[in-house]
């Protein structure tokens, strides 16, 4: 793990850029996740301190949210909608081949940090269902196919 | 030759962007999507007679295609003719989505060559008092579920005094099968800017917030490029389309959290807290955000507004029946051949909607029950399909129309499996606050795992009183429509179809 301490400039410009406006503490997580990779630990009683919060209330709303991470990310996140659109289209069946080819349950990461798993409820792709968000992108009317494929294009980054 | 391809997120994720870059040499504009999704990648070009179409398409396609283009364009396998006489959607009623595939999201100039703004000079001429009396006249009601009269709201927002005052649009759309607010936030933004610019005059609210879960980049994204052009134009800032009225806005990021789209923990939410559910009364109308009064509608109640005020109340009471009025943007989606936007007045059948626009499943098989609202509304079984999508009548059969939303399933969806998983969904997305929620919904799951399990008549009977025991007390309950509405997934699989519990029609029944 990095030196959390090295961040704290990154942590505190965004603090300063949100100070004095209203209910900021989501945009600033935000920020700092997308700067970061993560909330770490050490920038916990920074935006304690600028909110003038308690440490227990950033931790509560950091752990309320499932979007924000704790600890570095995986070099590739991999979230498989499994709501129900998609699951009328067979997502169980691609959850269990992502399973069984990663040798990872749904919440899993790769021990090497190639990859992680994240189930996802809803991206909007339901016109085109089964669908998924590789890094950011979405792919719609998956099959086992294709999901294989981008799962290769993933190891042949690694 | 002008061409157009959708730059929808959803487009994009079936491969819009490699024929885009097939097509690099050519006259290419990238509009919205037309919402006819099991065409897309769809392809549109400019004709003497209008725009034909081809779709859906992959980069492979795109030499034959522009070969076609110079000689018999129908002769292409993938051509469909002109796109606004397909059937699809020749038969819509495109009142919200107008401009849905035809203009190009950021393009003001475009916006406004089709009517855009026309319904905030309207507001700006006839004034505050009128332009709430006119939402109040259509009809309308808040789409995103709970189908509260609009007007009342503004009416009591205006009525309120308060130093400040709030616009905040719910554009949290967790529910599966609904896609409605993204098209419109990523292919139509200025629409919703201008219906939130419409509503904070009107109500006396100088600032207005959207919250949008982070699901959505594209849709954030495109927002936050249209406020800053909206703005530099004078629809937003000190003097609002000449109205000599403050208004500005702001995109916020939701963080994954599905009870954020309850309006109140959504409020919560912005507020910099954690999602929890308030109680009410008070109401947000009175005391909303940071306790003061806050208009709250959902995106597509927002985006209704421009277009009431310039075509006037009665040209939007016109669509629909009862008291559901105006048109509802239906949303075709799972296991569906036709997936799609179908935008049509309320008191269309669901059979009309999943048969005629959606052509049955996509797998072929038979069709076994759609889920009309999100995972909080009931599974429908065929034998109900001629109910009219109208609030009352759904409410009527122990159903919802909520957001609009269809999600369709074939004979091979396990109800029980279905079942199990909305209770699990709410026990994970719970905010807490109330026990019903938080604790029924862990027990729901084990109750239906008991159920499941039970080797013999008597243990399935005990665990089927028990889940609808359950099922009861989350409905009444429940401090807010999560806790309270879980019940109607559960009960109607339960009652419809017994056998994927292990039970005969009989035991579900007593």
């Amino acid at each position: 793990m990095p030196d959390e301490m090295l961040q704290l400039p990154m942590v505190n410009s965004v603090l300063e850029r949100h100070k004095g406006s209203a209910g900021a503490l989501l945009p600033i997580l935000h920020e700092i996740q997308a700067g970061i990779g993560y909330i770490p630990d050490a920038a916990i009683p920074e935006i304690a301190h600028a909110l003038n919060q308690s440490q227990a209330e950033i931790r509560g709303v950091i752990s309320f949210y499932h979007d924000f991470r704790t600890a570095p990310p995986a070099r590739h996140i991999l979230r498989l909608c499994r709501a129900e659109s998609c699951k009328s289209r067979g997502a169980e069946q691609l959850a269990a081949q992502l399973r069984e080819r990663l040798q990872l349950d749904d919440h899993g990461s790769s021990a090497d940090g190639s990859i992680s798993l994240r189930p996802v409820y809803c991206l909007g792709a339901c016109a085109c269902s089964p669908a998924l968000e590789l890094d950011g992108q979405v792919h719609a009317r998956l099959s086992a196919e294709r999901l294989d494929a981008l799962l290769d294009a993933c190891r042949e980054d690694v | 030759m002008s061409l157009y391809l959708s730059c929808d997120s959803l487009a994009r994720a079936v491969g819009a962007d490699a024929v885009a870059s097939a097509l690099a040499s050519q006259d290419l504009q990238r509009t919205s999507s037309r919402g006819l999704y099991w065409l897309e990648p769809l392809l549109e070009v400019d004709t003497a007679q209008g725009r034909i179409g081809f779709g859906p398409l992959t980069a492979s396609d795109v030499p034959s295609v522009l070969d076609a283009l110079q000689g018999e364009p129908s002769s292409h396998p993938l051509a469909l003719g002109l796109v606004e006489e397909l059937p699809y959607l020749k038969s819509q009623q495109r009142l919200l989505f107008a401009r849905a595939g035809i203009t190009r999201p950021l393009s003001l100039d475009d916006y406004r060559a089709h009517g855009g703004f026309e319904g905030l000079t309207r507001a700006v001429t006839i004034g505050g008092d009128e332009t709430a009396t006119a939402v109040f006249d259509s009809g309308l009601r808040g789409r995103g579920g709970a189908a509260f009269p609009a007007g009342i709201k503004w009416r009591t927002v205006r009525a309120t005094q308060a130093t400040q005052k709030y616009i905040v649009c719910n554009a949290d759309e967790g529910d599966s099968g609904t896609f409605a607010d993204r098209m419109l936030m990523e292919g139509d933004p200025f629409l919703l800017i201008e219906g939130m610019a419409i509503a904070g005059i009107t109500v006396g609210a100088s600032y207005g917030y959207i919250y949008v879960r982070s699901e959505y980049p594209q849709a954030i994204a495109t927002l936050n490029e249209a406020l800053v052009i909206a703005r530099t134009n004078g629809y937003l800032g000190a003097n609002v389309g000449g109205s000599g009225l403050a208004f500005d806005m702001e995109v916020r990021v939701g963080a994954g959290a599905y009870i954020c789209g309850e309006e109140t923990a959504l409020l919560d939410s912005l507020e910099g807290k954690r999602g929890i559910v308030r109680a009410k009364p008070p109401i947000p109308a009175l005391k909303g955000l940071f306790g003061l009064p806050t208009l709250v509608h959902n995106v597509l109640t927002l985006a209704s507004v421009p277009l009431i005020l310039a075509k006037g109340a009665q040209f939007y009471r016109d669509y629909g029946m009862g008291r559901s009025l105006g048109t509802m943007p239906f949303q075709l989606a799972g296991n569906i051949r036709r997936g799609g936007l179908v935008e049509r007045a309320f008191g269309l059948t669901l059979r009309e909607l999943v048969e005629d626009y959606g052509g049955g499943t996509a797998s072929g098989r038979p069709l076994k029950a759609a889920q009309v609202g999100g995972p909080l509304g009931a599974w429908v079984p065929p034998s109900q399909f001629d109910t009219p999508l109208d609030y009352e009548a759904f409410a009527g059969i122990g159903a919802m129309l909520g957001h609009g939303g269809v999600v369709v399933a074939d004979d091979t969806l396990d109800m029980a499996h279905m079942a199990r998983f909305a209770m699990q969904f709410c026990a994970e997305e719970s905010c807490g606050k109330c026990t019903p929620c938080r604790i029924g919904s862990t027990r729901g799951v084990e109750v239906i795992d008991r159920l499941l399990a039970a080797p013999d008549q008597n243990g399935r009977d005990e665990q089927v009183i028990l889940l609808k025991d359950l099922c009861d007390t989350l409905q009444y309950g429940s401090l807010c429509a999560l806790g309270g509405m879980v019940s109607f997934p559960v009960a109607s699989a339960l009652k419809y179809f017994p056998a994927d519990f292990g039970l005969q029609s009989s035991e579900a029944d007593q």
